[in-house]
């Protein structure tokens, strides 16, 4: 190590060190708490007097009452969302691709982005007012439809696709403006050989626009294969209750009951050891796909 | 080239105009509908008359939502979180993106220390050993719980990173001749010319204190210093009216619940709608910044 290239880049390592200080500390130091996942672990006595039990946890996990439901939960709920959060974004963006009156697309654009800003506190409270049986505007405008009012936050059938609509709601807008961006980067003299072509609209978005957008579509449903594991624990928290955990209960909301009300905690640190694994998995195989096929790199 | 569009194009083009004004207006039409209850009387909202705007128009729900302490000390307690934690993430993310923006020639460890920083945003140590960790480190309690543990953004600073490394390497250059060292260069030359990522990043991480409510509900150990959204869940969504002064509990039957929630729901988005508009192109071109790739 030449001195004159340290005394160079000394500084550089200086810069780096604090955050890097508190992301060992904070994003490595958890992952050791992993060994929590094998013991019978006690607040007080801490992680190096609490009993060991090996695999005790994970057995006892596998035989947890309707473990399977949640599993089964969390990736349907987060591969409807995935999906329904791609073909959303997708078509509005290509419907707000033919409006010209650029004003109106910019009114658009600013309206339909709004939900994605606000808390799932806030959503949820406006949801939960939304849905009420009683007093939510959703089933008045069902009764006077004359169907029979549905307590939609409460039952097993419908919940799953609250959760799904919902977020799709919220989230549309901001994938609907990255789409949009990749549309404007398609080149307009693809789109005018096309019509000297004879080529009418429809065929020009089969022929040029779908294709024009593919990678990034392929990008984005490849990077969210890591999020399968994660369904939305903050929507899901605010808007759940007991009555609709067979339907809507995912690994995020068990961990967090097990661990931080049950105090439970070995059992829960198992659950999410898990989780993390799996979904550390995926997503190492979606970066590799899409470096394979999109040639993307995150630095 | 003149245009004739056909009739079915024109059809297309009116329906398509008409949906997307549909589906824009489905996107505010329920804050809308919050707000205009909040102003409405508790019999109106009760028996369901209110839609677009208020029955019985009333700031009544308003006044007991501003004299309830516990929601403006929450408030107060997200003020300095945004502050602290939004100052907090900015410093940090410079600080780590103008290193790492150099090429691995002019910085050796570039690589190796990029990997640490990447390899967070694939694999985490999971909600229990985390909450463990911040007990251990005796953050748990205070505002630092808040503010720490996520002070560094990963995906923030390759934002960052990717802008600095847009600007032109004979402006650094020049600044090295003048004989300024990196810190000089970062604070006198980098920084003055990156505003439009530095807005970018500020929003997201004001967007994002602000609306955080799960730590602030499981690393605070008292009611008093939640910050504004766990305090609003704990109201909102759990239901949870314990913390109401006894004699606010009989004011609480003239305005009724519903009108309440709803005051606290807008007041609790108030911020982030005020910014708004002015957040909105910056985000618009942050987006576009952080998903154009060479």
């Amino acid at each position: 190590m030449g001195t004159s290239a340290w005394k160079r880049e000394w500084p550089l390592h200086v810069m780096i060190w604090p955050g890097l200080l508190i992301v060992l500390i904070y994003s490595y130091g958890p992952m050791f708490g992993f060994a929590i996942a094998f013991q019978k672990y006690n607040l007080a006595l801490g992680i190096w007097k609490s009993k060991w039990i090996g695999w005790d946890n994970f057995e006892y996990l596998f035989h947890y009452p309707n473990i399977g439901r949640v599993v089964w939960n969390t990736l349907s709920i987060s591969v409807m969302k995935i999906v329904v959060g791609q073909i959303a974004p997708i078509a509005t963006a290509l419907l707000l691709n033919e409006v010209r009156k650029a004003v109106f697309k910019r009114a658009v654009q600013t309206m339909i982005y709004l939900p994605y800003f606000l808390s799932w506190v806030i959503l949820g409270g406006i949801m939960i007012d939304l849905l009420s049986p009683s007093e939510g505007i959703v089933n008045q405008f069902l009764a006077w439809l004359g169907f029979e009012r549905v307590f939609f936050l409460a039952n097993n059938d419908w919940f799953p696709f609250v959760l799904v609509f919902s977020d799709v709601w919220k989230e549309f807008g901001f994938h609907t403006i990255v789409y949009l961006a990749a549309l404007t980067a398609i080149s307009p003299a693809l789109y005018e050989a096309a019509v000297v072509d004879g080529a009418g609209r429809l065929k020009q978005t089969w022929h040029i626009t779908l294709p024009g957008i593919l990678p990034i579509v392929i990008l984005l449903a490849t990077l969210s294969l890591g999020n399968v594991v994660n369904a939305g624990f903050d929507q899901v928290f605010n808007l759940y209750s007991p009555v609709v955990y067979e339907s809507g209960d995912i690994i995020d909301t068990l961990v967090y009951r097990l661990g931080l009300l049950d105090f439970q905690f070995g059992l829960a640190t198992a659950v999410g050891l898990l989780k993390s694994i799996v979904g550390f998995v995926l997503i190492a195989i979606s970066y590799v796909l899409a470096y394979r096929f999109a040639n993307y790199r995150i630095f | 080239m003149v245009e004739h569009p056909s009739a079915l194009r024109r059809l297309f083009i009116g329906g398509n105009y008409l949906f997307l004004a549909a589906l824009a207006i489905l996107c505010v039409f329920p804050l809308i509908h919050v707000l205009a209850v909040s102003f409405s009387s508790s019999s109106a909202a009760t028996a369901g008359q209110v839609g677009l705007w208020p029955v019985d128009f009333t700031t009544r729900s308003y006044s007991f939502v501003a004299n309830e302490p516990a929601f403006m000390r929450s408030l107060f307690v997200s003020l300095q979180r945004v502050a602290l934690g939004v100052g907090i993430n900015m410093l940090l993310a410079v600080m780590l993106a103008y290193p790492l923006a150099k090429e691995a020639r002019d910085f050796r460890w570039r690589t190796f220390y990029v990997w640490i920083f990447v390899f967070t945003m694939l694999f985490n140590g999971g909600l229990i050993p985390t909450y463990l960790v911040v007990q251990k480190t005796g953050l748990a309690g205070s505002l630092l719980a808040l503010v720490i543990p996520s002070a560094v953004n990963v995906f923030n600073v390759i934002l960052m990173l990717n802008f600095f490394r847009g600007i032109p390497k004979e402006l650094l250059d020049a600044s090295y001749i003048d004989g300024a060292g990196h810190w000089k260069t970062l604070w006198s030359i980098v920084v003055p010319v990156s505003k439009p990522v530095l807005a970018t990043v500020a929003l997201f991480a004001i967007v994002y204190h602000w609306n955080e409510w799960f730590y602030g509900l499981i690393y605070m150990k008292h009611t008093d210093d939640y910050p504004l959204q766990s305090y609003l869940q704990t109201v909102i969504v759990q239901k949870n009216f314990s913390e109401l002064a006894a004699q606010d509990v009989s004011l609480l039957g003239k305005v009724s619940d519903r009108t309440v929630k709803a005051a606290q729901i807008f007041l609790g988005s108030l911020p982030i709608l005020c910014v708004y508009p002015f957040l909105q192109g910056y985000f618009m071109s942050g987006i576009v910044m952080g998903s154009v790739k060479e």
